[in-house]
């Protein structure tokens, strides 16, 4: 029989039990499905991963404070003066002390109000930060200028608008330079616009405002305990060879300044190697789980196929026994139940991939996980149906092609 | 061409070996000409069906020869019996062997699908179909499932299917064993129909008012011929 019919003929046969042929592909709908979302979660990481490094700039090094139990109780020993966590003197200490560095920076985000002429915007992120921050971060003023030390040092109210926001209050970026806005209640100066630099992450760049770090603690973050500390301070080296010497000399300026011990110091450093390092793991732990997730389904599902593929043939031994009588050929007969089964797969497949495609893009926008779609996974969950089909259909096929055909024409 | 259609010589069929070996068939020898109805009747267990499933090349014999249309066809492969059950017999069965889920017009066109000598379009088996249809007066039940049949109309379904090939023979099977009276008289008028036009039949029945519509009439004993001989007075349906 032409290869058209065969197809039309084991067609025929999954359509005399459609529940039963739909839930023996639901194995291979979960794997082909985890293949899809698995190839797309491990591009989506990788993506995030050159995002991250795009934005937190190269050979970046970050101090946090750590409160451990020897830091903090050496911290509280010291008196009220002296709170644990890092503060703006730790960031000029380092700035100051610290060679092979390109810039120090730090960031305070609060949400306020920002108000020009009659334009309005709630919720505006604002970045207290200092003068470091361009270059750390690869950020280039596009008119006027950045906030500098003595900004920070004087708490001089400034302000440096992201592009677009620039945009939205005063229509043209240039236009903004030397106008006056409105943050909470409190007035400030525009004296520069940043260039255009997108969303990266999960930060909207262009749509922030800057302005000096001192100047978040006077006015926005209440004098409450931490209220002047600057959280992570972000460090530029000079180079990546430097990095190391860098780290070194950051930890005797912070262990002098906060006169710690050595051995158990109130903070602790990190570089972007590890928090990829950190990242890429639990991404390549849940790409790990869906790997297993996608063979485990699919060994299943094909044996979930070859099973009802036994059913099948020995159902219809009797039209087996009849085509052969006809003159089905044992070749014809095993194509016949080897396509039903590669159907079954291939079905399997076609909703998995469709299933595979909609919950990489759920997780994006519900925003579980970041996940690329990988055109490549399409075809080869295919394939991978495919040769579960062939493989775990070739038995009972060919059990099927070789039946004898008086018993089989003799079997109820 | 040979003058004979079936040519046996020596036959013999035996189902298992040692202590329980059934010789089903012990030496038969057979011949038919072309155009002959012969009926083979014998009591059960005489071994009829196990002729006559060698003679559709369904089964192979133990010793013999089987010469069919000039071919020995006694020592040939699965699939060359396989191409010979489509091109030069057509089966009758006692449980019409109908599929369900087809019409009267697909299960005709069934072994016209598995015909890859002529490879007929899809027009030519659905036309062909139609015609062996009609040759047993069912030119109007052509789009009817099984289930939508009656016992007698599903039994010529089965006999324009074994037409429709144009075999060399038609082997039936107690094609009436499961008929009352009516249908079965419908059933044997058509096969002497089909006699008068040509066609070579070899039918198995134990009921002798059946095997009376046969020209011929055989008799198995043990899996031996008993008898042999012409049906002078034969019935018309
Ligand atoms: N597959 C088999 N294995 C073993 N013995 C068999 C097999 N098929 C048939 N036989 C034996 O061969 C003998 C002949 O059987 P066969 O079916 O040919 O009889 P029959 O004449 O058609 O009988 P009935 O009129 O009951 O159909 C019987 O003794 C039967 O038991
Ligand atoms: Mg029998």
């Amino acid at each position: 029989m032409s290869l058209w019919r065969t197809i039309k003929v084991a067609w025929e046969g999954l359509m005399l039990n459609k529940v039963r042929s739909f839930l023996t592909t639901l194995g291979v709908i979960i794997g082909v499905g985890a293949v899809i979302v698995m190839m797309a979660v491990s591009a989506g990481a990788e993506a995030e991963i050159a995002d991250q490094i795009n934005a937190l700039g190269a050979n970046l090094i970050m101090v946090m404070p750590s409160f451990s139990r020897a830091g903090f109780g050496r911290g509280m020993s010291m008196g009220p003066g002296r709170m644990p966590g890092l503060t703006y003197a730790d960031l000029n200490a380092i700035a100051q002390n610290v060679t092979g560095i390109n810039g120090v920076s730090a960031e305070r985000v609060t949400n306020q109000t920002v108000r020009a002429g009659n334009t309005t915007l709630e919720e505006v992120p604002i970045v207290g930060t200092t003068s470091g921050f361009p270059q750390v971060r690869e950020y280039r003023v596009a008119v006027g200028r950045f906030l500098t030390d003595v900004d920070n040092e004087r708490a001089v109210k400034v302000a440096v608008l992201g592009y677009d926001l620039a945009q939205e209050l005063f229509g043209d970026a240039s236009a903004a330079v030397g106008q006056s806005i409105k943050i909470g209640s409190v007035k400030f100066t525009v004296v520069g616009v940043m260039s255009p630099k997108g969303v990266v992450g999960n930060t909207d760049y262009d749509g922030r405002v800057y302005i000096p770090i001192t100047v978040v603690f006077k006015k926005f973050t209440p004098a409450r305990f931490g209220g002047d500390n600057v959280g992570v301070i972000y460090v530029s080296a000079a180079s990546k060879e430097g990095m190391q010497n860098v780290m070194e000399q950051i930890t005797r300026v912070l262990v002098r300044e906060h006169e710690v011990d050595p051995a158990s110091p109130d903070f602790s450093l990190m570089t972007q190697d590890s928090i990829i390092e950190a990242r890429a793991s639990t991404t390549e732990t849940f790409r790990n789980l869906l790997a297993w997730v996608a063979g485990v389904s699919l060994i299943v599902g094909g044996i979930g196929i070859m099973n009802i593929m036994l059913v099948s043939v020995t159902e219809r031994t009797r039209e087996i026994g009849l085509r052969q009588a006809l003159g089905a050929r044992p070749r014809d007969i095993r194509l016949q139940f080897l396509l039903e089964a590669v159907m079954l797969s291939l079905a399997g497949g076609l909703v998995g991939v469709l299933a595979g495609v909609g919950g990489s893009y759920l997780f994006n926008v519900l925003g579980t996980m970041r996940t690329a779609l990988v055109p490549a996974s399409i075809p080869l969950a295919f394939g991978a149906a495919a040769l579960v089909g062939i493989f775990f259909g070739y038995y009972p096929a060919t059990r099927a092609a070789l039946l004898d055909p008086i018993e089989a024409l003799r079997r109820e | 061409m040979t003058e004979h259609r079936i040519a046996i010589r020596d036959l013999t069929r035996v189902y298992g070996t040692g202590e329980t070996a059934v010789h089903a068939l012990r030496g038969i020898n057979l011949t038919v000409r072309p155009g002959e109805f012969v009926a083979i009747m014998g009591p059960s267990g005489s071994g009829k069906s196990t002729l006559l499933n060698i003679l559709g090349c369904l089964d192979r014999p133990t010793n013999g020869t089987y010469v069919l249309d000039g071919e020995d066809v006694s020592r040939l492969s699965r699939n060359q019996l396989a191409r010979v059950r489509n091109r030069k017999i057509g089966f009758v069965f006692q449980s019409y062997n109908l599929l369900p889920r087809l019409t009267a017009v697909g299960n005709v066109m069934l072994p016209l699908l598995y015909n890859t000598e002529q490879r007929l379009s899809d027009e030519e088996c659905y036309q062909r179909a139609v015609a062996a249809l009609e040759r047993v007066g069912l030119g109007d039940r052509l789009r009817h499932r099984p289930n939508q049949l009656s016992g007698g109309q599903q039994q010529r379904v089965a006999m324009a299917r074994a037409l429709v090939n144009n075999p060399s023979i038609i082997l039936a099977d107690e094609p009436t064993g499961n008929l009352d009276t009516h249908a079965s008289r419908e059933i044997m008028r058509l096969l002497q129909q089909l006699h008068a036009q040509g066609a070579t039949i070899v039918m198995v029945t134990h009921e002798p008012d059946i095997g009376d519509y046969a020209e011929r009439v055989l008799h198995l004993l043990d899996g031996q011929i008993a008898s042999d001989r012409p049906n002078g007075a034969r019935r018309r349906a």
